[in-house]
């Protein structure tokens, strides 16, 4: 298969390699080293990393602008977009601002509801959803066109990701869901993190009777649980995540000081497993507030060392 | 209907507060059904701001009349003759019949009684919610009968999203998640295949974001 882009990430995959890429949060201020010193510590492990917008709907530094200094750094970015703030004017823009910089991995989201943020008082946009803008990505990228209709110089040159939580309800939509982000134009998936395998696997298992795994490629997302307390909360607390009672009495059951190693047990595991999917084409390592650690998931996964492509 | 809820009492005495002759004016309509601007809610207000000026040692006026419609003129000219012994209005209509009596009445006060919030029905007594954002242009026919738009916190024409769980929407336990509903019809029609189809971007020129709007029925003018 040959690439559409110049994305390392869509090449790398392309090539048949696991692709492995991971996610930094922006700070909530302005200073810069926030993110380049997370970028630093992971340049050498990953292929591409994401860099979330807003995230939970708290205000940070700008996805865009932080993609850029990773861009400066020589690391391969991946912008999140969210439709939550922006209208159609707005979301064309950055995406122009961003293939201006040679950004070229777009992931495209719905955005958590403003409630759940600093601004719960505040207005969302929702001019489009995420899936829409899968396919304005693609038309202004594969037809040099806006949604207006005219016609984009230069245009963006996007790799075309979208996220897919198989844990959300209702379950038996989740792998038709997937099947019309493929049909609007999404290329890669980052999935939601996995915590219940097995729920996983029927899912990827449904995707493939369908043939979907040979359309798109399926990052699985993991993270790493830092403490048991953590673990309850994700279970308890954050929508749309599945997280099965016996890992968290696997984190519950070993001392405090040893939690955190458990939590990075888990996700090594998780990826061993995850490996033998198929349809997984790839790992997402989100680890949340805890970068330093994914040199050491990555290494252990045996996803070391990435595949050298320049 | 349109749904309201009464402000509360403060608000209101802070809004009035410097008036020696007041017209409490309910409406008929909607406002009554949902019982936030009816007769018995202009009563109940009357007597409660007459206990406090009293208690003030103040001495005002008040007087009460519900109308059967403040959007409508025929209705709202039924006040003209008295209009001019008042110092202000304060109107428990929604947001439309306050305005229409603001521009009726263009030399008295009128201030609101009530929140206007929404287009709704009543689930069940003392409950209403939310089923129309008047959007102007109705996709209720792909939609299994189910609007996105009024009843799903993030309007998404394609969802449901990632925050989906049992039912229920990301931003509260006790709110549908409008995609599950629809798709359970959906499934009841057995039209669940139309899942798959992706829904175009809208034209949300129709709504809000075109400004106000204005419907013009020729064929109706007199």
């Amino acid at each position: 298969m040959s690439t559409k882009t110049p994305s390392k990430l869509e090449e790398i995959l392309t090539a048949g390699h696991l692709a492995v890429t991971s996610e930094c949060g922006p700070p909530r201020g302005s200073d810069p080293e926030d993110i380049t010193k997370k970028a630093e510590m992971i340049r050498n492990h990953v292929d591409a990393i994401n860099i979330t917008d807003n995230q939970t709907s708290v205000t940070r530094l700008c996805s865009l602008a932080a993609c850029v200094h990773l861009k400066m750094m020589g690391i391969e970015p991946t912008l999140q977009m969210v439709v939550r703030d922006r209208n159609r004017i707005a979301l064309q823009s950055d995406i122009l601002g961003a293939a201006s910089f040679d950004i070229h991995n777009i992931l495209c989201l719905s955005g958590d509801h403003q409630q759940f943020g600093d601004c719960p008082k505040g207005q969302n946009v929702f001019d489009i959803d995420s899936m829409q803008l899968i396919q304005t990505v693609r038309l202004m990228r594969d037809e040099g066109k806006f949604l207006g209709g005219d016609e984009i110089k230069r245009p963006p040159q996007m790799f075309v990701g979208a996220a897919a939580n198989p844990f959300a309800d209702p379950f038996e939509i989740r792998v038709p869901r997937l099947a019309k982000k493929i049909a609007a134009g999404v290329e890669f998936i980052q999935t939601q993190c996995i915590y219940n395998l097995d729920k996983f696997e029927l899912w990827m298992k449904l995707a493939c009777d369908r043939g979907l795994h040979e359309k798109v490629y399926i990052l699985a997302g993991v993270t790493p649980f830092k403490s048991a307390g953590m673990a309850k909360y994700m279970k308890n607390r954050v929508p749309g995540m599945d997280v099965p009672d016996e890992v968290v009495k696997r984190m519950s059951g070993v001392p405090k000081e040893k939690q955190a190693e458990e939590g990075i047990n888990i996700c090594v595991e998780s990826i061993q497993r995850l490996k033998e999917v198929e349809g997984v084409r790839g790992f997402h390592i989100m680890a949340i507030e805890w970068e330093e650690k994914v040199p050491e998931i990555v290494e252990r996964s045996g996803l070391y060392p990435r595949p050298d492509i320049s | 209907m349109i749904v309201a809820e009464k402000k509360p009492i403060e608000e209101i005495i802070d809004q009035v507060k410097d008036f020696q002759k007041l017209l409490i004016a309910g409406c008929n309509e909607c406002v009554t059904v949902c019982e936030a601007g009816g007769k018995k809610e202009v009563g109940i207000l009357a007597s409660a701001l007459r206990m406090y000026f009293m208690n003030e040692g103040k001495k005002v006026e008040i007087d009460e009349v519900t109308l059967e419609r403040q959007c409508d003129h025929e209705y709202l000219e039924e006040i003209r003759d008295r209009i001019d012994k008042y110092d202000a209005v304060l109107s428990l209509a929604c947001g439309v019949g306050v305005q229409f009596m603001a521009e009726k009445y263009f030399s008295t006060p009128v201030f609101p009684g009530v929140n206007t919030c929404f287009m709704g029905a009543a689930e069940e007594r003392g409950v209403w919610s939310e089923r129309c954002q008047a959007c102007g242009q109705c996709i209720l026919g792909e939609t299994a009968g189910i609007c996105p738009i009024s009843r799903c916190a993030k309007r998404l024409l394609n969802g449901p999203c990632g925050g989906s769980t049992k039912g229920k929407c990301e931003i509260s336990k006790d709110l549908d998640c409008a995609w599950q509903l629809i798709l359970d019809r959906l499934k009841e029609l057995d039209r669940l295949d139309d899942y798959e189809k992706i829904m175009p971007i809208k034209d949300w020129s129709t709504e809000r974001a075109g400004g106000p709007r204005k419907v013009v029925r020729e064929d109706v003018r007199l």
